[in-house]
């Protein structure tokens, strides 16, 4: 029977020939994942299966990037469970502040998710590394617990849309807007339980940074996991990361699609989603005038090299309109480090914004940036539910590093093209 | 059998428990702020053995355990709803919580009925109205997890 690319890559996990959409199975794990957030339940739900000893201390990774640099006594203790866990199992890939970064931009960084892998986490922005055309997928405390007991995890075999995608960006025209765009198209629940899964020779022309950017938000439009296909651009950035062999899986040409969604991304103009929900979209032209307090760029979605070096471009030797927040969040050390060797922190500070070490802080509402009673947040980040970055009176539009940039310039939503 | 709070579409884990309350991973506590940011009253009025109903898509978002959690140690016994985000329901199951898929229940119920559901059949008796809904039951690999009191009890016997 022919099969999605996810599909294969369950079965090959599940050690079978093949599945099919709504079966249930148990597959074998690559590398399961906690945050500061999660993992103490984990640990709480791990040590009542009597298992002592998690399945493979190379295979679980432990990043605490919500609540840190600790933001209050209560985030420390929480932290400090993880801690003494990571050191309890001698875990090879727990990743302490000075060191770590937001887990979903660090993961691929450190290697630790490569094509063919079956990643779980309990963060839902975990199905980012489907642009490495691995299977990865968000859960829960509870599935962390038994993956790292077990080295497995259940899941209902997902039927699939696919992405043809053809053409190439226009000029400020990024992942995000293409996420935005889908979402805006499908609606938040227009892919629930399914794959997106991506394909077309408009897939070469996105950048690495842009898969990871379309494949963070495939949670936006409820699915299980995005997915792209494996390429030379992916084999390039492996191998930069990560010695470890791997298995590329590819859609059978006759596997079955619930829906087949045609996009030329020359069509595509910076995208923005208004509040309350990320399927709000509406293109830069349609925005009108919306005055705003607040600029954020960074998070596991656009907190990446190339997401920093576009909004350095349009600050470049510019300041930020007064009166205008703007918070400027790295994904990683690497990230970093890299954006301060090529000047790009010096741009951002010399503009008038301030540059986070890395963490998920804004993103939530949890510290760095949370916003009052009627205040508006332009955000690089995924979500802009009611109350999501602070104050239930509060608003979040969500656009691309571009878009924000250009909007930290004016205090207002901005065209990139007009700055 | 118990009262009904109701929701519309796409309660998203924020709302169910706001990030500003995730640097603890006590039960009571979380209750205590369950569903504050949509209804400020739900934590003064609700009693054990109440229902939520809502639309479609409830619970999307975060992967928070936490959302589950909160509304279960609240003293929710079920939530019905046109569809759930799947972390949502995965975590719901996982800890041993039950929720149900059911449009026509949601559609013929308001705020304040009294319920009556039995899970492992999906009945739904509506009393205030003199109705009766049956949801899909589970798969059986589902019900296994759910009668082992979630999935840590599933895979200790398993």
């Amino acid at each position: 029977m022919a099969m999605t690319m996810t599909q294969k890559i369950l079965a090959a996990k599940a050690g079978l020939d093949e599945v099919h959409a709504g079966q249930f199975v148990e597959a074998r794990i690559d590398l399961a994942l906690g945050n500061d957030i999660t993992t103490p339940f984990a640990i709480r739900e791990f040590e009542k299966t009597g298992k002592g000893k998690v399945f493979d201390k190379d295979k679980v990774a432990i990043v605490p990037d919500h609540f840190t640099p600790n933001k209050d006594i209560k985030a420390a203790e929480q932290c400090r469970v993880l801690r003494d866990f990571a050191k309890s199992q001698k875990l090879s890939n727990y990743f302490e502040v000075g060191e770590m970064g937001i887990e979903h931009c660090l993961i691929p960084e450190k290697g630790l998710a490569v094509p063919g892998d079956a990643v779980i986490g309990a963060d839902s922005h975990t199905c980012t590394y489907g642009a490495l055309g691995a299977f990865s997928t968000g859960v829960g405390s509870t599935d962390l617990a038994a993956a790292m007991a077990t080295g497995k995890c259940w899941f209902k075999v997902p039927a699939a849309i696919k992405f043809e995608l053809s053409g190439s960006f226009r000029k400020w025209v990024s992942g995000k807007d293409l996420i935005l765009h889908i979402i805006g198209l499908i609606g938040v629940d227009g892919a629930l339980y399914k794959s997106m899964e991506y394909s077309g020779e408009g897939v070469g022309a996105l950048s690495m940074d842009d898969r990871f950017t379309v494949c963070n938000m495939a949670i936006e439009a409820g699915a299980k996991n995005g997915i792209f296909p494996v390429d030379e651009q992916t084999a390039g950035y492996v191998k930069e990361h990560s010695a470890r062999g791997y298995a590329v899986y590819a859609a059978d040409p006759d596997a079955v699609y619930e829906r087949v969604i045609k996009i030329d991304l020359s069509s595509l103009r910076p995208t923005v989603s208004f509040p309350h929900l990320p399927e709000n979209a509406r293109t830069i032209d349609e925005v009108g005038d919306i005055p705003v307090d607040q600029v954020v760029i960074g998070s596991c979605t656009n907190g990446r090299l190339s997401d920093l070096r576009i909004a350095a471009q349009i600050l470049r030797g510019k300041k930020v309109k007064k009166g205008v927040r703007v918070i400027v969040f790295p994904g990683t050390q690497q990230i970093y480090l890299d954006a301060l060797k090529e000047g790009l922190i010096e741009d951002f500070v010399e503009a008038g914004a301030v540059v986070s070490t890395p963490t998920c802080g804004p993103c939530l509402g949890g510290h760095m940036g949370v916003l009052a009673a009627g205040e508006r947040c332009v955000s690089t980040t995924n979500r802009n539910f009611v109350g999501r970055m602070g104050h239930t009176g509060s608003e979040i539009y969500l656009s691309s590093p571009a878009v924000a940039a250009a909007s930290a310039l004016t205090g207002r939503i901005e065209d990139p093209d007009n700055v | 059998m118990g009262k009904v709070y109701k929701y519309g579409d796409n309660v998203d884990t924020d709302v169910i428990i706001p990030a500003r309350y995730l640097n603890t991973s006590d039960e009571k506590e979380l209750a205590s702020h369950c569903m504050e940011d949509i209804d400020a009253d739900f934590v003064k009025t609700v009693r054990k053995g109440d229902v939520i109903v809502a639309g479609d898509n409830f619970g999307c978002g975060s992967s928070r355990e936490h959302a589950p959690i909160a509304i279960k140690a609240s003293g929710v016994y079920c939530v019905i709803a046109n569809s759930f985000a799947r972390i949502f329901f995965r975590n719901a199951i996982n800890i041993g919580f039950p929720i149900l898929e059911c449009p026509e229940a949601v559609k013929n119920t308001d705020a304040g009925d009294e319920l009556e559901v039995d899970i492992m059949t999906g009945r739904i008796r509506n009393m205030t109205k003199g109705a009766e809904f049956f949801a899909e039951p589970y798969p059986p690999f589902m019900r296994g997890i759910i009668e082992a009191g979630g999935l840590i009890g599933y895979i200790s016997k398993h």
